[in-house]
């Protein structure tokens, strides 16, 4: 044994690559902390209670996000209402329940295609479907389910992979012992891919939590004065302020939209955490 | 029925031991693969019937569709008879989920449920709606299983803190808690220590008493020590089947002589 070893060298290269992921992974984290620094150093010194219940003014000082605020909260509940059983759903059948043929191959690979099928597409059918066939107008209920359109392939999608990681092994155990498919799969399969599952989920809700532009398509409104207070009540939303502020050209309103952006990851960084206790939880029991 | 010479019958014994399970002219196939091949054979009642032969065989298939648990494989079809009792198994009428309530089954790799030893026991008398006071059941299993001693103070804590042997006791007792009458084994100690396999090989000649076992396993030793009846199998058609001793020793086929001999070495 002597040939061909190349000890020093192959341990060379794999100090270079294990460098190499470092440096990717300081750069994501560097560009993360360079915008959060510069919005936070913009949005801040706004971002008071004031803030957080005035609704939007001409006058920057008045400005306010409440109304876009509670729009959110609503089209973002509303949204998960509507996308989660259906996505989970959906993927308990394709995964559990579907004969693994040609026609759930074909439906899978649909499903794949219309997680990128762009948002104002989801838009467009949005308008057309909910606000004016369904004649839902352009209220909180229509935006949610177009919005649940655009993140039920992520749910369906993320839901399956995590369905298929639980071992077949332990279904073979459940049936074996005389249980139904819905017994192995509500005791047993769901329990398992829960985690999974609530990854998806959040990812998918934070998508529809960031999206604009099928917003704008169905017709969300940038100036109101009022919180929903049911789902046919229009409605505007964070992102729809933000960017409405940001095309202002006093500059005071760029600074407002740096602290709606604040408002909006605050927002989203709760979602998460709400999912990793509940991870945490469940991990426990 | 019983007296017949189905080609398959286990033995030249005078008095054969009456059937429990038989299957005639059965051939299984994943599509175009034909994995079981014409087998007849009758599984006599409250013995040990082993299956052996080498890897890839049909051992497992053919264990499978005794309790239908290849139902779940989407490409797999499956011809001939198969009677439980002389009741069709897979007659349109025959629910799979009673079939599976009769005919247990331990698999190859410990597969406890992630969740506490009393769970993993209770589950399935629960959700079947079994009456009675649960606590014994899960005891009495335990006990059956010779694991009884071992976790008596810990059935609440979760089943994979066991060891690998004791897993697959806890798996014999989740199968036995369901009181069937026919407990299907796939090489239940492949994955085990010789200790625990002594264990359970053990346990077998107790359970021999109240239940018909059939095990597939690769060991030849084991097949020999434990068993009543043994089936080769080979490219998944029926070589041999009849009593273990006859089979070990006096092989009537050239190609068991062959296999058992070589394994023997
Ligand atoms: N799920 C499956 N899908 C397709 N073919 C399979 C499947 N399981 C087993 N087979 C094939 O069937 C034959 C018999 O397999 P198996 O019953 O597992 O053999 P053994 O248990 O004797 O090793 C093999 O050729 C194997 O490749
Ligand atoms: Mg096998």
């Amino acid at each position: 044994m002597q040939a061909g070893l190349n000890l020093a060298r192959r341990h060379a290269r794999a100090r270079l690559f294990k460098s190499f992921c470092i440096a990717m992974t300081m750069f994501s984290v560097l560009i993360l902390g360079v915008l959060v620094a510069q919005v936070s150093m913009l949005g801040l010194p706004w971002l008071d209670w004031d803030f957080l219940s005035s609704f939007p003014s001409r006058f920057p000082e008045k400005a306010g996000i409440k109304s876009a605020l509670f729009g959110t909260l609503w089209l973002v509940s509303l949204t998960a209402l509507f996308a989660i059983p259906t996505g989970v759903l959906a993927a308990v059948y394709l995964q559990e329940y579907a004969k693994q043929n040609r026609i759930t191959r074909f439906i899978n690979i649909n499903i794949a295609n219309l997680a990128g099928v762009p948002s104002i597409v989801y838009g467009i059918l949005g308008l057309a479907m909910f606000v004016r066939f369904m004649d839902l107008g352009r209220s909180v209920v229509a935006g949610a389910l177009t919005m649940a359109l655009l993140i039920l392939p992520v749910i369906v999608i993320a839901a399956k992979e995590a369905i298929r990681a639980v071992p077949a092994s332990l279904r073979q155990a459940a049936f074996a012992v005389g249980a139904t498919r819905w017994q192995v799969t509500r005791a047993h399969v769901l329990p398992q891919a829960f985690p999974g599952i609530l990854t998806g989920v959040i990812l998918a809700l934070s998508r529809a939590l960031g999206e604009t532009a099928p917003l704008i398509m169905i017709g969300a409104l940038t100036y109101i004065a009022f919180v929903p207070a049911g789902p046919m009540d229009e409605f505007t939303a964070l992102p729809i302020q933000i960017f409405n502020w940001t095309t202002r050209p006093q500059s005071e309103f760029h600074e407002l939209s740096s602290a709606g952006i604040i408002v909006l990851l605050v927002v989203l960084l709760l979602m998460n955490a709400t999912a990793v206790y509940i991870r945490y939880r469940g991990s426990r029991t | 029925m019983m007296n017949s010479t189905v080609s398959g019958s286990p033995g030249n014994s005078a008095e054969p031991d009456p059937a429990i399970l038989e299957a005639r002219n059965v051939c299984i196939s994943y599509g175009e693969n034909l994995a079981v091949n014409n087998v007849s054979l009758l599984i006599p009642e409250k013995k040990i019937t082993a299956i052996i032969g080498p890897s890839g065989c049909g051992k497992s298939t053919l264990l499978r569709s005794f309790n239908r648990m290849n139902d779940f494989i989407d490409t797999v079809s499956q011809t001939g008879s198969m009677t439980f009792r002389g009741e069709d198994i897979y007659a349109a009428n025959t629910d799979p989920v009673e079939v599976r309530l009769k005919i247990g089954m331990v698999f190859q790799k410990p597969n406890p449920f992630p969740k506490s030893i009393y769970r993993n026991v209770a589950w399935g008398p629960m959700i079947n709606g079994m009456r009675g006071d649960m606590d014994e059941l899960v005891e009495a299993a335990l006990k059956r299983a010779a694991l009884w001693d071992e976790v008596k103070d810990r059935v609440d804590e979760s089943a994979l803190t066991l060891s690998g042997g004791q897993q697959q006791r806890l798996c014999i007792a989740r199968a036995l808690a369901m009181k069937p009458e026919i407990i299907l084994m796939d090489e239940p100690c492949s994955a085990l220590d010789p200790v625990s396999t002594a264990r359970i090989e053990d346990l077998l000649f107790e359970l021999k008493q109240n239940y018909t076992i059939v095990i597939v396993t690769h060991n030849m030793h084991q097949a020999a020590r434990v068993s009543d009846y043994t089936a080769f199998l080979e490219n998944g058609v029926l070589v041999e089947y009849g009593e273990t001793d006859q089979v070990f020793t006096r092989p009537a086929n050239n190609r068991t002589e062959e296999y058992v001999t070589g394994r023997f070495g």
